[in-house]
């Protein structure tokens, strides 16, 4: 394995900037710096994966047959890591990271044909439900049922924690097909446009002031049955191979690292005690230092685990949970950290400049307007997609045999 | 980009591995341990004519096999998890990685020895008042006709009571911290004028504080002039300091899967304790902390393997990142064996104790933090120029 670059990978590093250099305009670069939210507003996010999408660079990691570009691994990894770099918008994974390979894997000829080319253009946005008011870390709890009638499901029930469900227009979720046996074994998974009759979306206010996640509540919504994937009552299975995409996608080194560069920056320009700036003040220089550490950590952590998981050890099926583990506790550090920078420019509200309807300039150093909202939205981090306590669970049972 | 070994690596893993289980037990260990010399004369020959490893890191033509620091780490995990006692670490990494830089005739001589297992090394660079930096040195080598005259104090080096040769570090010149002046020497540990107070360390392994009273050096037996020590001692001490990464490696590995295995076994309440979930949870920070630490270790020996640019800062990291480790999932083990834990008679104990010199030796966590920072001082600055 070597560590340098080859020339190829240059020059395609070189493709990447110039594209970006080209489409990531001055307007969008503007629009993007003032997002604070786990993902991109939903305008900003159409336009962004129009872009990328007219390139054929929207899905790097699909296979070529589906419309994925066909890249190495390591340009993959160069994409992701000019992208952070540049700051680009971060597009919401719930179609094309997380639905896309339920698809590939469980979907008939017929579901792949009509989903995956209209995910890639960007035609389908998706939402994601999963979690229910009473299910949340017990998720295979979950009650909301679909009852055949027919060539139909009804289904009836509310999910929770959707991110984005007012932007998108199809959702995939996990409903309950049977109360036989174990809770596993009666969960089947659907998809239903989100303009069916009988579903409506109520807003939930997040403690940072945006508006990403919702309620979603299905009232005798009819989906047919042909929107199933994979077998009914096996939907458990499914919903278990999306997890691991959900946990353990792309590399968390390059985003950290990004955000510790922010970081840096914020620090280079705030006043210290008895220093010329915050970046000089030696508890600062530590805990930034450790910071550096723990992120190098994870990044090789993730390479090593890497190899392993495609020789099909035990720890490779752990790998997507202490993934999930560590970037999200390492990310709040940052986040944390970040915000402390800030001294008491961390306190003011900043909402009416944040996001892409923004229209007020920043109170303080324009670097002032996000990281307080990131650091309250990034609170959720060790509790959604399974939280920081499942994750521990998971890592008994798989890596240690508990 | 994955971190895979190569077959020869693979092989050379389980070559050694399977040697170590088969002759290497926890009581075999232990026999040694509380035996004279602290080290088996047995196992180093067959280190030395069964499993070839103590060339493993020279170049062939001096009889080794031509392996870089990826083969040390390799090697060092694999000692780690046996515990091993024998000088490997001071002979072959860390000796060996000073004389294998060295162009004197006398450096050549020396490494066939190694590679034969009759000649093992210190390095004795370490001052009392230098806490963890190699260059606070003031320890004197004065010009006496074509030769040299040493004189100073040495402390807590590692492996000299076994050693057969001392690789000091000594002052021709410059002030106390000065790069300039520093020269390597090769010092008969029975010559006149060395005196040896040989001392156990916390982990059962060998180490002396030495003087030198005006121990007279022939011209042959330096080293190392003023103009290359540094570099020298500097690349010596990353790769072993690398090594003990990956030593730890091993380490905590057999602490993770000691713990794992006792916490199945030992039942209170009823219930085996690794049925609880506090405890669950510990053991699962301990393997985050383990995993996290191989993977340092190995980015270690890749950028050494590569001459990276960050070698350096590459390894400052991995040691500040695995000395803590050391620390957390050492005492995670013992408090999760309970009483037992804290005996002589279970291997976790044994571990722990060789963990904890471990976050020590080659300095500290909060020293590579230290230096980490200043590494990337210096980085940062040579990109905005």
């Amino acid at each position: 394995m070597a560590l340098r670059s080859s020339d190829d990978d240059e020059a395609f590093r070189d493709e990447v900037r110039a594209f970006l250099e080209a489409k990531f305009t001055p307007e969008l670069r503007a629009l993007t710096a003032r997002q604070a939210g786990v993902f991109a507003d939903g305008d900003l996010a159409r336009r962004w994966h129009r872009i990328l999408f007219e390139r054929g660079w929207i899905a790097p990691a699909w296979p070529t047959e589906y419309g994925g570009p066909g890249w190495t691994p390591r340009q993959g990894a160069i994409f992701q890591e000019e992208c952070a770099r540049a700051g680009t918008p971060r597009l919401p994974g719930m179609g094309l990271s997380l639905c896309a390979p339920v698809i590939m894997r469980y979907g008939t000829d017929a579901q792949k044909a009509f989903f995956l080319p209209r995910m890639l253009s960007g035609e389908h946005y998706w939402c994601q439900g999963y979690s229910e008011p009473q299910s949340g870390s017990d998720l295979a709890s979950l009650q909301t049922r679909a009852v055949r009638d027919g060539d139909d499901y009804v289904v009836s029930g509310s999910k929770i924690w959707t991110t984005h469900a007012q932007f998108a227009n199809w959702i995939f979720l996990l409903v309950r097909t049977s109360t036989e046996g174990k809770p596993q074994a009666g969960i089947s998974f659907l998809v239903s446009p989100m303009d069916a009759p009988g579903i409506s979306v109520r807003p939930i206010i997040s403690m940072s002031g945006e508006h990403e996640v919702n309620q979603v509540f299905f009232d005798n919504v009819r989906v047919p049955v042909a929107n199933r994937m994979g077998a009914e009552n096996e939907g458990w299975t499914v919903a278990k191979y999306l997890l691991e995409f959900e946990r353990g996608g792309g590399s968390s080194g390059v985003p950290l690292s990004v955000a510790l560069e922010r970081l840096v920056d914020i620090a280079r320009n705030q006043p210290a005690d008895g220093a010329a700036s915050l970046y000089e003040d030696p508890v600062f220089r530590r805990d930034l230092a450790r910071l550096e550490i723990e992120v190098m950590a994870l990044a090789w952590t993730e390479r090593r685990l890497a190899g392993r998981r495609r020789d099909g050890e035990s720890i490779g099926n752990a790998a997507a949970s202490l993934k999930k583990l560590c970037a999200s506790e390492l990310g709040q550090k940052i986040e944390d950290l970040s915000m402390r920078a800030l001294g008491l420019y961390a306190l003011p509200d900043q909402r009416g400049a944040l996001g892409t309807g923004a229209n007020e300039s920043p109170i303080g150093p324009e670097y002032a307007v996000t990281p307080t909202a990131r650091f309250l939205n990034g609170r959720a981090s060790t509790i959604f997609g399974g939280s920081s306590e499942v994750q521990r669970n998971i890592l008994a049972r798989v890596a240690l045999g508990l | 980009m994955s971190l895979d070994l190569t077959e020869q690596q693979t092989l050379l893993r389980d070559s050694v591995g399977r040697f170590l289980s088969d002759r290497y037990s926890f009581e075999a260990r232990r026999q040694i341990l509380n035996g004279d010399p602290g080290w088996s004369p047995t196992i180093w020959r067959a280190f030395a004519e069964e499993l070839g490893i103590l060339g493993a890191a020279f170049a062939e033509s001096a009889g080794g096999l031509g392996g870089d620091a990826l083969d040390t780490m390799v090697l060092m995990e694999e000692l780690g998890r046996a515990l091993v006692l024998e000088p490997f670490l001071e002979t072959v990494v860390l000796g060996g990685g000073l004389l294998k830089r060295c162009a004197a005739p006398l450096a050549t001589e020396t490494i066939r020895g190694i590679v034969e297992g009759h000649t093992r090394l210190a390095f004795a660079y370490s001052e009392p008042q230098a806490r963890y930096r190699w260059d606070d040195i003031l320890t004197q080598a004065r010009p006496e006709g074509a030769a040299q005259v040493l004189r100073g104090r040495k402390s807590v080096v590692f492996g000299a009571p076994a050693a057969t040769h001392l690789i000091v570090s000594a002052r021709t010149g410059g002030g106390r911290h000065d790069h300039e002046g520093v020269v390597l020497v090769l010092v008969d540990p029975k010559a006149p004028g060395v005196s040896l107070r040989s001392y156990r360390t916390l982990d059962g392994r060998l180490a002396a504080d030495i003087d030198f009273h005006d121990v007279r050096i022939p011209p042959e037996a330096v080293l190392a002039t003023s103009e290359v020590a540094p570099g020298i001692i500097e690349a010596a001490l990353d790769e072993a300091t690398a090594a003990v990464c990956a030593e730890a490696a091993g380490i905590l590995d057999r602490l993770v899967s000691d713990t794992v295995a006792y916490t199945k076994e030992r039942r209170q309440f009823g219930a085996p304790i690794a049925s609880f979930q506090v405890l669950q949870h510990r053991m699962v920070n301990m393997f985050v902390k383990a995993q996290q630490s191989a993977a340092m270790s190995h980015m270690a020996a890749l950028k050494l393997a590569e001459a990276a640019a960050d070698g350096a800062r590459s390894v400052a990291a991995a040691k500040a990142y695995v000395g803590e480790a050391c620390r957390e999932v050492g005492q995670s083990a013992i408090q999760l064996h309970g009483a037992m834990g804290v005996t002589d008679e279970l291997a976790v104990s044994h571990y722990f104790k060789r963990a904890i010199a471990i976050e020590t030796q080659f300095g500290s966590a909060e020293h590579h933090l230290n230096r980490f920072q200043q590494l990337s001082l210096g980085m940062a600055s040579k990109t905005a120029a």
